[in-house]
């Protein structure tokens, strides 16, 4: 019992100083929007509501969470192994590409058939995408680094540039549109489902505005499942002796080869997931800049949220706030730069205070061995 | 924990109901403008739209605010931000804003809605398309690349291989062709419109096989084009805006997209109550939607970068003295060329719809 009100109170700590952080983040960032005469309280008063001031803001805040919760998960489960994935775009981009294929080209199968078949065909070869670094590493010990970095490069050629030219069949570069029976299940539309539509609040969900889609609630999914993996399988417990010390986890009897080809494959899969869902949710094709960078945004939140994929989520939260609260800080007058920039300094002092725990943790071991 | 937890919702609420009570000011037209990603300060599209609404801000008395999205999914939300805020007019920019607009403007039916550079295949009521005759703009461009040329060698550089890219291609080829049917054509895709050391590389290698002139319709990349047309003295021509004072001397001329003209003429037709919904509008040669920049003449533009101090003194006269030495001599011919694409007289083929010849 104790055991666990200490932990309880070791995360609200946590929770505590990330908040503390973020308003002195904000506080940094009221020089510069004075640089730009308005009013600092009405661009944060914006901000806020942009991102939390109505049904219909949270909702959408939750829609931009999804992919970097995602993309967060995938570099999250990787570095616990000990791997630095810098990959997720590419497998992102790889499965959102195959999902775009699979959901255009078929174009008589029934959604209870056609919709899993593009996630799971999606999740797939991200996975390959991931899963082949990790191959590379365990057998030829090709630094995962180098080898994500080059398949980002290959994986971008391959679908924006190579890919939509082949299928593409109007001026816009995008795949075809996507079959109705691929589209992921779009909460505006809720009315259309006789058993949804008598749910409490479903009224709610109706209107064109909201964009959240069911793929966040997979998201949350695959983070449960990533946690149970990591703490709670057989599996997950030799990932995480590989990351902490390879040798040893080998001489302990541990296969690292298997627990490195494991987690990139698993990772791959997860950012695909994300590629998935925006191009079967969001945007109905795969369409030239729908990665938007998530797979690199991706690094920054599962930092953020100390590769444990329950912080993974709240940082993945944290950064979907903030792209859907700054679009309306630019309805406040903001210049768009501002407000990257503001985006920017939250995400470092966040990080700064990892930072800091970590010199602070040290310190307090130190002192234990005096 | 309680209390904190407790006082944190009720500020939240009150937040929430102060700010939703804020009315918008009502006021005379108002235009709200989703520019495409790249943004404010491409010395292209997004800027010459933002110029159209400039003026029609001085002429025509009207307010306007615009958004730069930091990717493709915040589209919709800006565009639908404005209709639902009551904007007399709503404007999106750019070719990869096409399906947001349409469904924005499907759920706003009392909203008027203007899309730049996409021609849809049936247009509702409340948008209009403005497309541009790129390709006749381009035909000029390339008559001027073959007439200038020493090597009867010429290149292009593509942004991106796609239909709208080769409307400018197809324009260039077949004006160079138009003048010298036996020019040797490079063409190259960067396949990126913000990537100005790959546009240099591009544009060095044509270089070394021969090109003298190089023609550019790759946004930001193009100025790795002139950069390298500075460094081996050879020539480029610009596009979209006026971009000749970008290397001094060197860019002897641009092909005018007018989408500062096109935007304010819209602006213009909801002031003056004479929208044309239900359109796609096509700006040609024949009215001036597209144009080269003068053979003789410094341009405004250029006159306004002296002012402000991007380029000195000394670049302007190298600027003149090119526009003498180079492009003056051929200023009767481009004139009559264009009078003939105008009457007609000249077809040019406009490679965006019939697609683009495999053995280039």
């Amino acid at each position: 019992m104790n055991k666990y009100s200490n932990k309880i109170r070791s995360i609200l700590i946590d929770l505590g100083l990330s908040l503390l952080s973020i308003i002195v983040a904000l506080i940094v960032g009221t020089l510069f929007i004075y640089l730009t005469d308005k009013s600092p309280i009405d661009a944060y008063s914006a901000l806020y509501i942009g991102a939390f001031g109505s049904f219909r803001a949270i909702a959408n805040t939750l829609w931009r969470s999804t992919p970097l919760i995602l993309t967060g998960l995938a570099v999250a489960l990787p570095f616990r192994a000990g791997l630095f994935n810098i990959g997720a775009e590419g497998q992102l981009l790889m499965g959102g590409f195959t999902a775009g294929v699979v959901g255009f080209y078929f174009t008589s199968l029934p959604t209870f058939i056609h919709l899993p078949f593009a996630i799971i065909a999606g999740m797939f070869v991200g996975g390959l995408w991931g899963g082949l670094p990790g191959l590379l590493k365990a057998k030829m010990d090709v630094h995962e680094v180098i080898a994500t970095i080059m398949l980002n490069h290959i994986a971008i050629a391959l679908t924006i540039n190579y890919g939509i030219n082949i299928f593409r069949d109007t001026g816009r570069p995008a795949t075809p549109k996507i079959m109705e029976s691929a589209s992921m299940f779009n909460f505006k539309n809720i009315m259309d489902y006789p058993l949804l539509s008598n749910l409490p609040f479903a009224e709610l969900f109706a209107q064109p505005a909201i964009r959240l889609h069911i793929n966040f609630f997979l998201a949350l999914i695959a983070a449960v499942i990533l946690w149970y993996l990591l703490f709670k399988t057989t599996l997950g417990y030799e990932m995480r002796a590989v990351g902490f010390n390879p040798d040893g986890a080998e001489y302990g009897g541990i296969n690292a080869s298997k627990g490195i080809i494991t987690a990139m494959f698993i990772s791959g899969a997860v950012a695909g997931l994300a590629g998935v869902g925006e191009v079967l949710g969001t945007h109905l094709s795969f369409i030239n800049g729908m990665d938007a960078g998530y797979g690199f945004t991706g690094i920054a939140v599962a930092l953020i949220g100390q590769t444990h994929p329950i912080g993974v989520i709240l940082g993945g939260l944290l950064f979907g706030a903030l792209a859907q609260g700054g679009l309306e800080m630019q309805f406040s007058g903001i210049p768009s730069e501002i407000v990257m920039l503001i985006q920017a300094l939250v995400i470092f002092f966040v990080a700064a205070l990892q930072v800091f725990k970590v010199y602070l943790a040290k310190r307090k071991a130190k002192g234990g061995v005096e | 924990m309680k209390k904190v937890i407790s006082l944190t919702i009720v500020f939240a609420f009150v937040m929430m109901v102060v700010f939703a009570a804020v009315p918008a000011a009502a006021q005379d037209t108002r235009v709200g403008i989703v520019l495409s990603t790249g943004g404010l300060g491409d010395l292209s599209f997004n800027d010459a739209a933002y110029r159209g609404l400039q003026r029609a801000e001085k002429e025509l008395g009207i307010s306007f605010d615009y958004i730069e999205p930091a990717d493709p999914s915040e589209d919709q939300t800006a565009l639908r931000r404005f209709a639902s805020r009551g904007y007399d007019l709503v404007i999106g920019v750019g070719f990869q804003m096409a399906d947001s607009l349409q469904t924005v403007a499907a759920e706003y039916p009392e909203t008027k809605f203007a899309h730049v550079d996409q021609a849809f295949e049936d247009v509702p009521d409340n948008i209009v398309t403005l497309n541009f005759a790129e390709w006749e703009g381009s035909f000029l461009a390339g008559a001027l690349a073959a007439l200038t040329s020493e090597s009867g060698n010429v290149g292009f550089v593509g942004g991106v291989d796609f239909s709208l890219i080769h409307r400018f291609e197809g324009g260039f080829y077949q004006g160079a062709r138009y003048i010298n049917p036996d020019i040797e054509f490079q063409t190259r895709y960067a396949d990126d419109f913000g990537d100005p050391a790959r546009g240099r590389e591009i544009a060095l290698g044509m270089i070394d096989d021969g090109a003298d002139v190089i023609y550019h319709a790759a946004g930001g990349t193009g100025s790795g084009v002139f950069q390298a047309a500075e460094e081996e003295d050879i020539y480029a021509i610009g596009v979209d805006s006026n971009q000749n004072y970008v290397a001094p001397g060197y860019v002897i001329a641009s092909m005018l997209k007018k989408v500062d003209n096109a935007v304010f003429d819209t602006v213009k037709s909801v002031v003056e109550d004479d929208y044309q919904g239900g359109n796609n509008l096509y700006f040609t040669l024949a009215d001036g939607g597209v144009d080269l920049t003068s053979m003789t003449e410094v341009g405004q533009p250029v006159m306004d970068a002296l002012d402000n101090g991007t380029i000195t003194e000394a670049e302007l006269e190298a600027i003149k003295e090119m526009k003498e030495n180079v492009t003056s001599p051929h200023a009767d011919r481009i004139a009559e060329i264009k009078e003939m694409i105008v009457n007609d007289e000249i077809d040019v083929e406009n490679w965006g719809e019939t697609g683009r010849p495999d053995n280039l």
